[in-house]
């Protein structure tokens, strides 16, 4: 043993709190927090933040953020988001949504924030799913693929088409950064902490809507193990959900 | 300040800003929409919040995110935006954060017309969402009483921690009448300790309508049940007209009370001893009053301008065996003093009659 000073290489972001999550075992949801959580505390945000939790597997978030949070009814978490900002454009805002509450219920008003340019960070969690009701399937859900509602697989005959979320937003004027990363793997989960740390940077100068949607594992629900799950995303979700800055303005590039 | 010439809804917009509103969200709707109109000036002037959402659901949840930062926050609308906004509501009754909203109602069921209504009573007084709540609804007269009655709710709201709805028929949004602006209020700098600032210093808050333990969510709503008993026992209003010898007694609200009031004195004239029972406070109903004065007159007229919705809150109150007669107008028909004196005169008649 050498008697060399202890050197303190990893402890819990400040912007987490100790709580022990409800996730199931290889769910993505907890490495995403840890990933907002990390950007906050480097930008030294946590104390000007304010948070708002969605209706998905996620609805807990606020006991996990060591933040101020509020609980949003499903889907109306930018809509939540813009009336807090509004009323103090000091504060940092987020929001945390899964795909139903973002792409299904929420559509309209994701669409409004954005279009607005509402100084947000929105971080969208795609999974494919409707992880919290049990598997049902997601505007997000791929063709073919096995929900509890598209038990034979997501025929587009019927369910139409996937929605890819961070292509449509993009398009919009308001947005000012808009990314597509992915956590199924050390390279992509890096490579998304440095997006979700831009996307806070956007809203901290003030450029407009920023957000980062993750692609993340919902191993039960789609009956896989944690390892199998991570493999799905990239075999099966990449390809339709390519990776990638989609929206980045020129203000957001000077940043 | 002196008397001006207010149209209805504009009044409820200034009289807004000077009870000290931080934020505006809101969405067109006839016959609300200059309250939203003349904030989209006021507010941006000011330097204060203004955004025209993109539907009433946007609205009332910007209006919930504001409420959580304890800032003063309102919306309006008019009956199918309301019918919208019933997710919000019943989300910010759990979270018990302080809101104002102005309902101008309009003629219903469906998009039913822009005519004066008052179909929302149910809804504001009792199905404004889901679950067991109710918020503090009050409803004005004329243009001064609207003034008076939402630069009150604010302070209710915070008070209370609840939602109050000030609730008034198309007719008091369009009308003009001369009213006394109460004083401009500063904004307040401070916010309350369970408002959402920043955990910065302090342990991170919370605000949540989520309670997953059945023990802990009825808790939460004998919380909610206590701060209603509290609001029935202090927050009652109603005005009284001529009951003291009354024996036909009218009983109405908003516009319609303003109309029976002449209706009533018409009766008068013609040798009815009529009086009028106007409740401000829908809820809480001012039950235990009406009650004592079932007790003096012979008989109760409802007048409303829908099938009979207060009706219910009447009979309530003074029990089935007393009898409760009622005249309504739907679709946004507007009585006259005359229809009412009709109804009032065949009352009169059947009770000369039965004392015969
Ligand atoms: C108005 C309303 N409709 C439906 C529900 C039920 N519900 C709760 S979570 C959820 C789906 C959430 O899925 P997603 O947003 O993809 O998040 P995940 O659970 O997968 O993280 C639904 C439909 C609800 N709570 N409120």
């Amino acid at each position: 043993m050498n008697n060399a000073e202890e050197k303190l290489v990893f402890e819990r972001p400040r912007s987490l709190t100790d709580a022990h999550t409800h996730y199931c075992p290889g769910c993505t949801h907890g490495i995403a927090h840890r990933l907002v959580a990390e950007a906050l505390d480097e930008l030294g945000l946590r104390e000007r933040t304010l948070g708002i939790a969605p209706v998905g597997c996620a609805v807990l978030a606020y006991y996990y953020f060591n933040v101020d949070m509020a609980e949003a009814a499903h889907g109306r978490a930018p809509a939540m988001a813009t009336g807090m900002k509004r009323a103090n454009p000091d504060k940092i805002l987020f929001t945390y949504q899964g795909d139903g509450d973002l792409a299904a219920i929420g559509a309209g008003e994701i669409v409004h924030a954005a279009g607005r340019g509402e100084n947000i960070t929105v971080i969208f969690i795609n999974n494919a799913i409707y992880g919290m009701t049990g598997g049902q399937m997601a505007p997000t859900t791929l063709e073919g693929q096995k929900t509890t509602s598209s038990p034979m697989g997501r025929d587009i005959s019927i369910a139409g088409h996937p929605l890819r979320m961070s292509e449509l937003l993009a398009t919009l004027d308001g947005a000012a950064y808009v990314a597509r990363g992915s956590l199924h793997d050390p390279k992509h989960i890096r490579r998304a902490k440095k997006a979700i740390l831009t996307a806070f940077k956007v809203q901290q100068a003030g450029l407009g809507f920023s957000m980062v949607e993750l692609l993340s594992a919902c191993g039960t629900n789609w009956k896989m193990d944690p390892v199998e799950a991570l493999g799905w995303i990239k075999d099966n979700m990449v390809p339709y959900f390519p990776l990638g800055d989609y929206k980045v303005t020129d203000a957001v590039k000077n940043l | 300040m002196a008397r001006e010439l207010w149209k209805g809804n504009e009044a409820l917009a200034e009289a807004s800003v000077r009870a000290g509103l931080v934020a505006y969200f809101g969405y067109p709707i006839t016959p609300q929409t200059e309250l939203l109109e003349y904030l989209s000036l006021r507010m941006v002037k000011l330097g204060r919040a203004f955004l025209q959402a993109e539907s009433e659901l946007a609205a009332i949840n910007m209006v919930y995110g504001a409420a959580c930062t304890g800032v003063r926050v309102m919306t309006s609308s008019s009956s199918p935006g309301i019918s919208l906004m019933q997710e919000g509501l019943s989300y910010i009754a759990a979270s018990e954060v302080p809101v104002v909203l102005v309902d101008i109602m309009r003629g219903g069921p469906g998009l039913g017309n822009i005519q004066p209504s008052q179909g929302d009573y149910f809804q504001v007084t009792r199905a404004a969402g889901h679950g067991d709540f109710h918020p503090l609804v009050l409803a004005p007269a004329t243009v001064q009483e609207a003034v008076d009655l939402v630069y009150l709710a604010f302070d209710l709201a915070e008070k209370y921690r609840t939602i109050v709805i000030v609730v008034a028929d198309g007719n008091i949004g369009q009308m003009m009448e001369p009213a006394e602006m109460p004083p401009m209020r500063k904004v307040k700098k401070d916010r309350p300790d369970w408002a959402l600032t920043g955990a910065d210093g302090r342990e991170h808050r919370i605000i949540t309508s989520l309670e997953l333990g059945a023990e802990r969510l009825e808790a939460l709503n004998l919380r909610l049940q206590k701060k209603i008993a509290r609001i029935r026992q202090a927050e009652v209003r109603y005005q009284e007209h001529k009951v003291e010898d009354a024996d036909i007694l009218i009983a109405a609200f908003g516009t319609m009370g303003r109309i029976s009031q002449t209706a009533a004195e018409m009766a008068r004239a013609k040798g009815i001893k009529a009086g009028v029972f106007r409740p401000i406070s829908l809820f809480p109903f001012p039950d235990e009053r009406l009650e004592e004065l079932s007790r003096q007159v012979s008989r109760i007229l409802v007048v409303e301008m829908n099938a009979g919705q207060m009706l219910d809150d009447v009979r309530l109150a003074v029990g089935k065996d007393f009898p409760v007669e009622f005249y309504g107008r739907m679709g946004g028909v507007v009585p006259l003093p005359d229809d009412v004196l009709e109804v009032v005169e065949r009352i009169g008649a059947e009770l000369n009659d039965e004392q015969r």
